[in-house]
């Protein structure tokens, strides 16, 4: 669990690389936009056309078009090279809508009071506000809910139908041989499913560890691939999204409160051997730390390929930042960001897959909690209740 | 913070994507990967424990093999020694007898050559006595051939008559 202390760390780096920039942007004597963040601050340089912020947060966060890189014309005209994806919307009232993001293309944005980015171009009363997140809202200001299949949900329906891909091909050849030495892929397959089931199941959930076992395995490789795929240049930050950590946490929450048994759900609300004074006090910590749980598988994963994402651009934006002080700056730069990048996408790579392994680890240490039967946890009681006596 | 704030879209396809993924790959991928991967590992424990048991059995067959041979080798010796024994036996036996033999067909022939040269001795005894006899007839008988010869010798046996 080391990688926990890997975050501050990262952080750090992050801070740094931010702080040092800002330095550099003061002395430029830029009118930087006040703002409320350090690093926003920071990134706001507007004599050069670069915005660090809206650089790092827009490839970081989710989008409703899948976007590549943008050319700038001779005419200075910028030309943005994207997908636009198909926006779905609900609105209470108005019914569902179907229709493609190119809609609000047209027109370009301008700035609110907020600083927000605001598009031009309204689509059946609909509109677009940019900040740090990209949200689709009524200009009446009704309730809008967003379902549309973005670059995210794009993203992942490509790991799942990859996923699928893999695991079915794989599967096929344990149909056909009834036992027969593994080859090629399955190779590779078997290690880490057998490190599932010998490392994160079977010691932490016991002797029902096989019911577990699929569940264990689509968490580990949704969490895996999914990594892997936002490290690609153009992937989108899935995993680094908190309504997708969110959205896992919560399936493996509700995968513990079903099966947790009675004895788990004894030991939480009326814990045996306690004072009955010690547990009005002793209930209520334990019924938060059973939803701590989820949050802290949340914002784990979150934050850990978050922050990886954060400082791998920032890293990389170093070249533009230097470049737009002066040429020779950025291009000296080069070598040390490549460096720099290069270290983090291959700590990233194993980030990728140690925090798939931690996410499955703890949702089998948690659930392993609620169905533990408990035999040997009733008599060390009752040696501690002897004692006492 | 923005960042922090789930959006409801993604969330609501994390789910159903996440749901849709366990529910085809528990059907369709972990399932036989899982019973076929228990099923090798049973069948590799169980013929490494056969392989263990088959080579038990060796061992225990060759032990076997190796007293059944020491006790071929010992019964062969010992058969050997036997036969030597035996034919030690039958040829002191033959000799004894031979000898035993030999020295009555000695013992025999020596009272047969006792037997012949006691007879032969008698016959020469015989013989003389009667060449005796006969060559004093002839001598009598040449003597007394002669007048003179009978008078002196009925004279004699007068005196011996006359003695008597």
């Amino acid at each position: 669990m080391y990688l926990k202390r890997l975050f501050p760390l990262l952080i750090l780096v992050f801070g740094l690389s931010a702080s040092s920039f800002s330095s550099f942007a003061q002395g430029e004597e830029t009118h930087a936009v006040a703002a409320a963040e350090g690093h926003e601050a920071a990134g706001e340089e507007k004599k050069e056309g670069i915005n660090i912020t809206e650089l790092v947060f827009g490839h970081v966060s989710d989008s409703h078009e899948w976007h590549f890189f943008s050319l700038k014309g001779a005419d200075g005209h910028e030309t943005e090279v994207a997908i636009p994806l198909p926006v779905i919307v609900y609105q209470p009232g108005k019914g569902l809508q179907v229709f493609s993001f190119s809609k609000f293309h047209h027109g370009g944005w301008y700035l609110d009071a907020d600083g927000n980015k605001i598009s031009h171009t309204t689509y059946n009363g609909l509109y677009v506000e940019k900040n740090m997140k990209e949200k689709i809202k009524a200009e009446d200001g009704s309730v809008v809910y967003d379902l549309s299949l973005t670059k995210n949900v794009i993203s992942m329906l490509i790991s799942v139908i990859i996923i699928l891909w893999l695991m079915t091909s794989a599967a096929k050849k344990y149909n056909t041989s009834a036992i027969k030495a593994p080859t090629g892929f399955q190779n590779a397959l078997e290690i880490a499913i057998i490190f599932i089931r010998d490392e994160v199941a079977k010691p932490n959930l016991g002797h029902k560890y096989m019911k577990y076992m699929p569940m264990m395995l689509t968490v580990f490789f949704f969490i895996w691939v999914n990594n892997l795929l936002g490290l690609l240049p153009g992937g989108a930050n899935l995993t680094g999204n908190i309504a997708v950590t969110l959205c896992l946490s919560l399936v493996s929450f509700v995968v513990l409160l079903i099966r947790a048994n009675k004895h788990f759900w004894g030991h939480l609300l009326n814990p045996p051997g306690v004072p009955t004074g010690i547990k009005f006090l002793l209930v209520p910590i334990e019924i938060i730390s059973l939803f701590i749980k989820p949050v802290a598988l949340t914002i784990r994963l979150f934050a850990n390929i978050l922050a990886g994402h954060i400082v791998i651009l920032c890293v990389v934006s170093m070249i533009f930042i230097f470049g737009a002080l002066s040429k020779v700056a950025g291009v000296g730069f080069v070598p040390v960001s490549l460096g720099f990048s290069l270290f983090m996408f291959t700590l990233e790579l194993l980030v990728a897959a140690i925090q798939a392994f931690i996410f499955t680890n703890l949702t089998a240490v948690f659930i392993g909690q609620a169905i533990e039967e408990g035999h040997g946890h009733e008599e060390g009681h009752g040696h501690s209740e002897a004692a006492a006596h | 913070m923005d960042l922090l704030t789930p959006e409801l879209g993604l969330f609501f396809w994390t789910l159903i994507a996440f749901l849709a993924l366990f529910f085809i790959l528990r059907k369709f991928a972990w399932g036989p990967i899982l019973s076929s991967l228990g099923d090798r590992e049973k069948s590799i424990a169980d013929s490494i424990a056969t392989a263990e048991r088959v080579k038990g059995e060796m061992a225990q067959l060759k032990s076997e093999n190796e007293k059944l041979m020491t006790q071929a080798r010992e019964e062969r010796t010992l058969m050997l020694k036997e036969a030597k024994e035996m034919k030690d036996r039958i040829i002191n036996e033959a000799k004894e007898q031979a000898k035993a033999e030999a020295n009555k067909i000695i013992i025999d022939a020596q009272q047969q050559i006792q037997q012949q040269k006691m007879a032969a001795l008698t016959e020469v005894k015989n013989e003389i006595g009667s060449l005796a006899v006969a060559v004093a007839g002839k001598i009598l008988r040449k003597q007394l051939s002669a007048a003179e010869g009978q008078e002196a010798y009925m004279q004699m046996l007068s005196e011996d008559i006359r003695l008597n």
